[in-house]
């Protein structure tokens, strides 16, 4: 039932394949949450400016994604993704052929749908801070910069940091669906083995193993980064 | 004014909004089950979780583990793939049930929104006060009693929001089962997209109607909370 010769590293086995397809899953993940907090952050700000029609742009976006299935949000941007930036390309005179490759792919799909679950978590921990905070930073005359800086952000990341950690891990676990896209992370790496092995059960059961290494180590660093984060907070 | 009507129902979005429409009713038919089901033995865990039993708390703690660090997808193939590929299985009973995707796609929800189910429903057991529980049994409550009238009531009203989340996470989950050749609304997209190259269209379709199912259930669960929050209702 479950082979562990087929694991060996080298020629023989599925060890070292494995190994970068989990280095791959993390690439992915790391990308695609940076890129997605960095939209989560435009979203905040797009949510909490006095301005209808960003706030509604906005919301438009974090409800529609969040009402779809990641996968037809994948899909969408696999299939759709090349017409889009082709049309793009075309208006401003570029008229050949582009292919983005799957790695990009990936990381925006995941990235587009992290960031509404991050714009949540980081829009309550802003609303978390005091209005006072920011009035006294004014009355200081610290500009609009360091007042983001130095004063907003540092108490941002205190308090979305077990709101980012969740959303971290349910990143990590998106990315097993980018397999329909035929980047190598560790689902497709354990579907082609399968495959080539004819015994599913034993790549899927690396699989999860991997997948649960992953989330469980992120989770203790996660921990650990929250305590850093809250000394002098009675927790 | 007819012709724009007519270029509507000629538009591709149109079309393929009828056909993914007909892979609604095998969507549902997913949810149906594992939803009820789910909902029936995440409780019976998050009860086994908080109790005494060490044994078994323990059990259904790594078993939450297990699931909540795997993605769906894995669990998916492992059922549908792996499962299928071990000799006894295909020659036991189980094969019945195993050999279906739709069945494997059951099995597969149902164990995933279990663990999630059981650590939310552990959390609002666990947040119920101590006084309320005391009452009950000062009043001469036995445990199944304190349980059905005191335990359960409070702790499904207080977890009802993050338990609407779940069911939502759910709607969207039943499109994983479109891996398994299971012919939901996102199987049927993506064959609607294999043919006619039009991938937009097709997604959007489904896309909506995903939207419109969510949309439901957010009000089915609003209308849960109201239902059994009579004291926050501003006017009776």
């Amino acid at each position: 039932m479950f082979k562990f010769e087929k694991l060996i590293f080298g020629d023989a086995g599925w060890g070292d394949e494995f190994l970068i397809a989990t280095l791959m899953t993390l690439l992915v993940s790391i990308l695609s949450m940076g890129l997605g907090l960095f939209l989560a952050i435009i979203t905040v700000w797009a949510k909490i400016i006095q301005n209808r029609i960003t706030r509604f742009i906005a919301n438009f976006y974090t409800t529609v994604i969040r009402g779809v299935p990641e996968l037809l949000v994948i899909y969408l941007i696999f299939f759709g993704g090349n017409t889009v930036v082709m049309s793009i390309a075309k208006a401003f005179g570029y008229n050949k052929y582009i292919e983005l490759n799957a790695l990009t792919i990936a990381t925006i799909a995941i990235a587009v749908i992290s960031a509404t679950y991050s714009s949540e978590v980081l829009r309550a921990s802003y609303l978390a801070i005091s209005k006072g905070q920011i009035e006294a930073a004014r009355a200081l005359g610290m500009n609009k910069f360091s007042i983001f800086f130095k004063v907003i952000s540092p108490q941002v990341i205190r308090h979305a940091l077990p709101g980012i950690g969740n959303v971290w891990q349910i990143t990590l676990k998106d990315t097993s669906l980018i397999s329909v896209t035929g980047l190598v992370e560790i689902m497709r790496q354990s579907r082609i083995s399968s495959n080539v092995e004819h015994s599913p059960l034993t790549f899927l059961i690396t699989a999860a193993i991997l997948y649960l290494c992953l989330t469980t180590i992120s989770g203790r660093v996660f921990k650990t980064l929250e305590v850093n984060y809250s000394k002098g907070f009675s927790t | 004014m007819i012709e724009f009507l007519n270029s509507i129902q000629n538009s591709l979005i149109y079309k393929n909004f009828f056909l993914v429409l007909s892979g609604l009713d095998n969507t549902i038919l997913l949810l149906f089950i594992s939803l009820p089901l789910g909902f029936v033995l995440a409780l019976l865990f998050a009860l086994g979780r908080v109790s005494k039993i060490r044994f078994l708390s323990r059990t259904i703690t790594s078993y939450i583990f297990v699931i909540r660090g795997t993605p769906l997808l894995v669990q998916i193939y492992l059922i549908y793939f792996g499962l299928g590929s071990v000799k006894f299985i295909r020659e036991s009973f189980l094969w019945y049930a195993l050999k279906e995707p739709f069945w494997c796609g059951v099995i597969a929800l149902t164990i995933n929104t279990v663990a999630y189910g059981a650590e939310i429903f552990r959390g609002g057991i666990q947040s119920i006060e101590k006084s309320q529980v005391e009452s009950g049994l000062s009043l001469g409550f036995g445990k199944f009693l304190l349980l059905r009238k005191i335990i359960l009531p409070i702790a499904i009203r207080k977890v009802l929001p993050s338990y609407g989340n779940e069911l939502i996470l759910m709607v969207k989950a039943t499109s994983l089962v479109s891996l398994t050749t299971y012919m939901e609304m996102t199987g049927i997209a993506r064959k609607i997209m294999a043919k006619t190259f039009a991938p937009v269209e097709a997604f959007i379709a489904a896309g909506i109607l995903y939207l419109f199912l969510n949309f439901l259930m957010v009000q089915f669960v609003k209308y849960l909370e109201w239902k059994y929050n009579p004291h926050l209702r501003l006017n009776n």
